[in-house]
């Protein structure tokens, strides 16, 4: 840096000498914040989900077990999945509200899969507080909209899980999923 | 006062100590400790040039697989490996389908989602390698009162490791007319170390008798697939040996990767503080 | 205390003026390790461990708060949940062995920082009470690394925890008692791992609130230096930022450096195979051994091989076992009296011939002592360590208050600054105003 002034004016020399001390300074002070900002990574990340949470991130469903009208409990990522085999009834029900009336307004197609329209699957987990909403359990009460209903604060899903009444905002989550024959799915 | 009686403390202590050595050189003279047959004819594992040896060193994921392919047909037969799951052989080099086979080639217990018994499925990636024996009862039950210890951490948990593994796999020996490196014969010096019924002499376990019987017997006893070494003992012994390494210490080369670069930072760092420490201190004379 | 010549914290910012007059915690700081410290300045680089000691306190503090959210106090699944952290948490295999590793080097550290204070005489008045609070951290941190090795659950940890535990009953009548007590059953059981771990993670802390008092007690009369003479003058001293700041950077680089290499390229080399085997109550492992910073005390428990009986008589007043456990302690305790036992008004070993001899002979002993207490407890081992573990008692009790009054110590120094200028003699005078007045 200062080697070009060098046997120049001595005060020219000094200034830059000192300049050059304090550079070295700097960045030996940097090269320590930039070091302790690394090591803050592995701290932090260690809070995130370990390799053997991640490996339970996808559930398999059989569906072949579950009769038109029934629903069952599955459990993807620890939590609560309900898959209901919906009936046409319900599926009338379902389709006969104009979407634009809801809070969130879906259609029972666009929460289904094409050509899969009586299999409902949505998480178990209220979109107001995340309590579990009844109706999946057989005899459990489904609300006067006849799908879900949350005992927590009242909130009621209709027949293709949609909110209809009481504080949730959102309807159930759909939650990402395909198809791995007729009667089998893969969540996750 | 505190010196008086310091001095008292430590010319008590010393003098038991004095004693008692004392004591004990007699004893030691008089009745020298006995050689046994472990001191002299126990063997240190022979050191074998693994890849994964040294600050850069890698696992060789083709001997890995082979590895595991000896531990699958020979080792499991009585030995877990629980706490490895399948989900970490892609360390291995296979692919999510090929794991998934793995897997599903193995039962697992669980609760039977139908009767709710305790029953077995086949298992799926995230599940552990399952135990072979329910319990230690069962196990010593079926080994002649020997319990097959779990192999996940063998590596880490014998001295020498990978080479202790390779040893003592290829170590066994008979125990008629077997010498030491000093020409020492065995059952001359020891008569009464002779192999008990049921156990089998290896030089490198510790009590050079142990109850595994010696699992790698013959040359292809393993099969190989194409392009890869033959199956010799030596070579069934040293991919086993690689591939419980791997099993005890998963992480080796993220770590030494990782190192390396800290090493590196903290070199450039330490260079800095030193550059930093000298201009500081330039002008005080210290 | 400070020199009348330290800097004084002169806040400029509005803010930091506010902040000062409220809660003047930036002027403490600044006068405990700032540019208002004063501080001898001919401290050589054995004055970095105690700062080097701060940063792996720190490292064991940070990395143990964040195994303690992956880690499982029970003995069911105590062990695989450590081994969890080394395979599935992410990063868990750098958290837990830099737990690990962290351990021996805070050792290293502090063994190195505490035979400073016994060369260069940092225990004698008026800094005793610096060093009775160092003693009391070196306790504790015993205590908390003892308990720390329980908590993986593999076989030394739970066969360490059956010993050393078991010392205890040596003390008559209550040792039994005392033996359960501690343990909460009769062997080392879930709650045992418990209390460990509960304990472990309080001592850190009540560690760090003595380390505060330890330094707080050293800037009463300020830090000693290697030739043991005290300030005279603000010619002696410098201000400990940026000159101390600078030089402990530069240490802590080395130290990392270190560190880095046995926590990554060598993380076992430390630790015992066994412990990687998980506790089983029903077989002992082949060789017992504490971590290696224990063994120079672990020799001196296992020297004493003869009870101390009424001779031709078989009347035994004192057991062997007991006379371990009371000499283990005492070789700790000692230390207590020290300040107290080396009468010599000279400071540093620097000036003293005799003295610097057997503080040679002293250190080859405790490491004699370390790797016999490392080894089988079998001959020729355990009579090494006899002689050993003799001459440590001897060195401290007997030989250090002979030498206080029969030593004649070299002639010191007038000031820090004058053997700062002899040593400088020899290389090219620098600028250095205060120095050059103080030459003249």
């Amino acid at each position: 840096m200062a080697t070009e002034v060098q046997g120049t004016d001595a005060a020219v020399h000094e200034g830059e000498g000192v300049r050059r001390r304090d550079f070295i300074n700097i960045a030996a002070v940097s090269f320590a914040g930039v070091g302790g900002l690394a090591v803050l990574a592995p701290l932090i990340n260690q809070m995130n989900p370990s390799a053997d949470v991640l490996a339970q991130a996808t559930s398999e469903v059989d569906l072949s077990a579950i009769a038109e009208g029934q629903a069952i409990k599955a459990v993807f990522r620890s939590q609560p999945l309900f898959v209901r085999h919906l009936t046409a009834k319900e599926i009338a029900e379902a389709d006969a509200v104009d979407p634009s009336t809801l809070r969130d307004p879906q259609t029972l197609e666009q929460r289904t899969v094409d050509g899969k329209k009586q299999w409902l699957i949505t998480m178990g987990v209220c979109t107001h507080l995340g309590c579990v909403p009844l109706g999946a359990g057989e005899g459990e009460n489904r609300g006067e909209f006849g799908g879900y209903f949350c005992p927590c604060h009242g909130s009621a899903y209709d027949t293709a899980a949609r909110i209809r009444k009481g504080p949730a905002p959102k309807n159930l989550q759909v939650p990402t999923y395909k198809y791995t024959s007729d009667t089998a799915i893969l969540v996750g | 006062m505190v010196r008086f009686l310091g001095g008292l403390v430590g010319l008590f202590f010393a003098g038991m100590l004095l004693l008692s050595f004392i004591w004990g050189a007699v004893s030691f003279v008089s009745a020298p400790p006995a050689p046994t047959a472990e001191g002299e004819f126990h063997k240190h594992p022979r050191e074998i040039a693994w890849s994964f040896n040294g600050p850069l060193g890698k696992y060789d994921k083709q001997q890995l697989q082979r590895g595991f392919q000896v531990y699958t047909e020979v080792c499991s037969a009585c030995h877990s490996l629980k706490q490895v799951a399948f989900r970490d052989l892609e360390a291995l080099g296979y692919s999510p389908a090929e794991i998934k086979a793995i897997a599903k080639a193995r039962q697992v217990p669980d609760v039977d989602p139908k009767t709710g018994e305790m029953s077995t499925r086949p298992g799926i990636p995230a599940d552990h390698f399952p135990l072979v024996y329910p319990n230690d009862v069962a196990a010593r039950a079926a080994n002649n009162n020997a319990i097959p210890p779990d192999l996940s951490l063998v590596a880490k948990s014998r001295h020498g490791g990978a080479d202790y593994i390779h040893s003592l796999l290829t170590g066994f020996t008979s125990q008629q007319g077997y010498k030491n490196e000093d020409g020492k014969e065995l059952l001359k010096e020891f008569p009464d170390a002779k192999t008990p019924e049921g156990l089998h002499f290896n030089p490198y376990f510790a009590n050079l008798n142990l109850a595994m019987a010696p699992p790698l017997t013959a040359e292809g006893q393993v099969s190989y697939g194409e392009g890869q070494p033959k199956p010799t003992v030596d070579q069934m012994a040293q991919d086993v040996s690689a591939f419980l390494t791997w099993a005890a210490e998963p992480k080796m080369e993220a770590r030494k990767s990782t190192g390396i670069a800290v090493v590196f930072f903290l070199l450039i760092a330490t260079v800095l503080a030193w550059m930093s420490y000298q201009n500081i201190w330039s002008t005080k004379e210290h | 205390m400070s020199f009348p010549w330290a800097e004084h914290y002169t806040p400029k910012l509005p803010l930091m003026k506010w902040i000062d007059e409220k809660l003047p915690l930036p002027r403490f700081v600044y006068n405990a390790v700032g540019g208002g410290y004063e501080v001898p300045r001919n401290l050589n680089y054995f004055w970095n461990f105690g700062v080097l000691a701060g940063l792996a306190l720190t490292i064991q503090l940070v990395t143990g708060i964040i195994l303690a959210m992956h880690y499982a106090s029970n003995a069911g699944i105590a062990f695989d949940s450590v081994e969890h952290m080394m395979r599935d948490v992410n990063s868990g295999w750098l958290l837990r062995y830099a737990h690990a590793n962290g351990a021996s080097f805070f050792f290293i550290v502090v063994y190195i920082h505490i035979f400073r204070g016994l060369f260069y005489g940092s225990y004698k008045a008026p800094r005793e009470m610096v060093w009775l609070l160092g003693v009391v951290i070196f306790l504790l941190m015993m205590a908390t690394a003892f308990m720390g090795y329980v908590l993986p659950w593999g076989q030394m940890s739970f066969w360490g925890a059956q010993v050393i535990t078991g010392l205890f009953s040596a003390i008559p009548v209550v040792g039994d008692p005392i033996h359960t007590w501690l343990l909460g059953g009769f062997a080392p059981g879930d709650a045992t791992l418990n209390r460990f771990f509960s304990l472990h993670y309080l001592l850190p802390f009540v560690i760090a609130g003595v380390i505060i008092l330890h330094i707080w007690a050293l800037h009463i009369p300020g830090s000693s230096n290697p030739t043991g003479v005290e300030v005279k003058g603000p010619q002696d001293t410098v201000p400990f930022h940026p000159y101390y700041t600078a030089k402990d950077g530069f240490g802590v680089g080395v130290f990392l450096l270190l560190f880095a290499l046995v926590l990554f390229f060598a993380p076992n080399a430390m630790g015992h195979p066994d412990n990687y085997i998980q506790a089983n109550p029903m077989s002992t492992p082949a060789h017992i051994v504490p971590e290696w910073y224990f063994w120079p005390f672990y020799a001196i428990l296992r020297a004493f091989t003869m009870d101390l009986s009424i001779p031709f008589t078989g009347i035994v007043i004192i057991p062997a076992k007991l006379l371990g456990v009371l000499a283990m302690f005492s070789s700790i305790l000692l230390l207590f009296f020290l300040p107290w036992i080396d009468t010599s008004p000279v400071r540093s070993g620097t000036y003293r011939p005799l003295f610097k001899k057997f503080f040679y002979l002293l250190l080859v002993d405790v490491v004699v002592l370390g790797y016999c207490g490392g080894a089988p407890a079998a001959e020729p081992y355990v009579m090494i360590s006899q002689i050993a573990a003799a001459y440590y008692f001897a060195h401290f009790l007997i030989v250090l208050p002979i030498i206080a009054s029969i030593e004649r110590p070299d002639p010191l120094p007038g000031s820090i600054t004058e053997a700062v200028l002899a040593k400088a003699k020899h290389r090219p005078v620098e600028a250095d105003p205060a120095l050059a007045a103080a030459a003249e």
